[in-house]
């Protein structure tokens, strides 16, 4: 079997230019999935019947975690996949993950707590889920900061991947805390086997939601890629042709 | 509108919270979209460098 389609799929002209043509048909639905989530949660939705209105919180709080988790995951299967087939490509991928990932998480910290604070009576608390997520956006910022610290770029990709990968531990972590230990938080309402526990018009629009973020992180992504492709790439001719367009 | 805006009373946590996060999405667009300048320019001024030493 040939495998010049694998080089092919992984060298970086081709990846960038398939990166620049992919962003559209990805940033588009995630804009049109996010307006019609934001009608359907803000409006159609009816109120929860404990939290009121104040659940609505969850369309914006649930997604941002999803991503939270969901990058991470990405990051660390990218810069695993570029430590054992030292695939410049990966780690341009797992680079550009992290200040995504990085930012998702922000806002599910303060989602979580804009709606602990009311349903709780606290905007914080030292619990299992709350503890772990912030773990998660130290992992993050760790390492963006050992990337930055580090002069060499290819020796900046190796260390960095190490963490990205070890870090990978908290995942599972963050997902299986409201069910190993007593949290105050609740437990999943989708992200669990069997069935999701909320009813069909609050689940539509949460899910729409999720989609929404997911299509909109890969069309960030690939925007980054670019970037960080071109840093990773040293007087090649084939940047000269992409700058001019 | 005025009952829509008042959020039954949670009004003070639902509207930050879609703030922060939209705020996160807007930015996610900006920071990408800048990062990307900022590659391309330097690899801009790369092959200028590279021009003048050939």
């Amino acid at each position: 079997m040939s495998w010049t389609w694998f080089h092919r799929l992984a060298s970086p002209p081709h990846i960038y230019r398939l990166a620049q043509r992919l962003t559209p048909w990805f940033a588009w639905p995630a804009g049109a999935l996010i307006l019609a989530a934001l009608y359907g949660g803000l409006v159609l939705a009816p109120p929860d019947y404990q939290q009121g209105d104040g659940f609505r919180i969850i369309y914006m709080h649930a997604p941002s975690a999803w991503m939270s988790l969901m990058v991470y995951t990405t990051m660390a299967v990218a810069a695993a996949v570029a430590l054992i087939w030292r695939m410049k490509v990966a780690h341009a991928v797992a680079a550009s993950c992290a200040p995504i990932g990085a930012s998702f998480t922000i806002a599910a910290l303060v989602t979580g707590s804009l709606w602990g604070e009311p349903m709780w009576g606290t905007w914080w608390e030292w619990d299992p889920r709350l503890t772990s997520e912030l773990i998660l956006l130290f992992l993050y910022l760790g390492y963006m900061g050992l990337r930055g610290a580090i002069e060499d770029p290819q020796r900046a990709d190796r260390t960095s991947a190490v963490l990205a990968v070890v870090g990978i531990v908290n995942v599972p972590i963050i997902h299986y805390s409201v069910t190993w230990w007593n949290s105050l938080h609740q437990a999943p309402s989708v992200m669990r086997l069997g069935k999701p526990t909320l009813s069909t018009p609050m689940l539509v629009p949460l899910l729409m939601m999720m989609l929404g973020f997911t299509l909109f992180f890969v069309a960030v992504l690939l925007v980054r890629l670019r970037g960080e492709i071109l840093v990773r790439e040293r007087s090649a001719s084939w940047i000269r042709e992409v700058l001019s367009t | 509108m005025r009952e829509f805006l008042d959020m039954g009373g949670y009004a003070a946590f639902v509207w930050p919270s879609y703030a922060v996060t939209l705020a996160v999405v807007v930015l996610n667009i900006v920071w990408a979209r800048s990062s990307l300048a900022r590659s391309r320019a330097a690899a801009r001024r790369r092959l200028a460098a590279a021009g003048a030493d050939a």
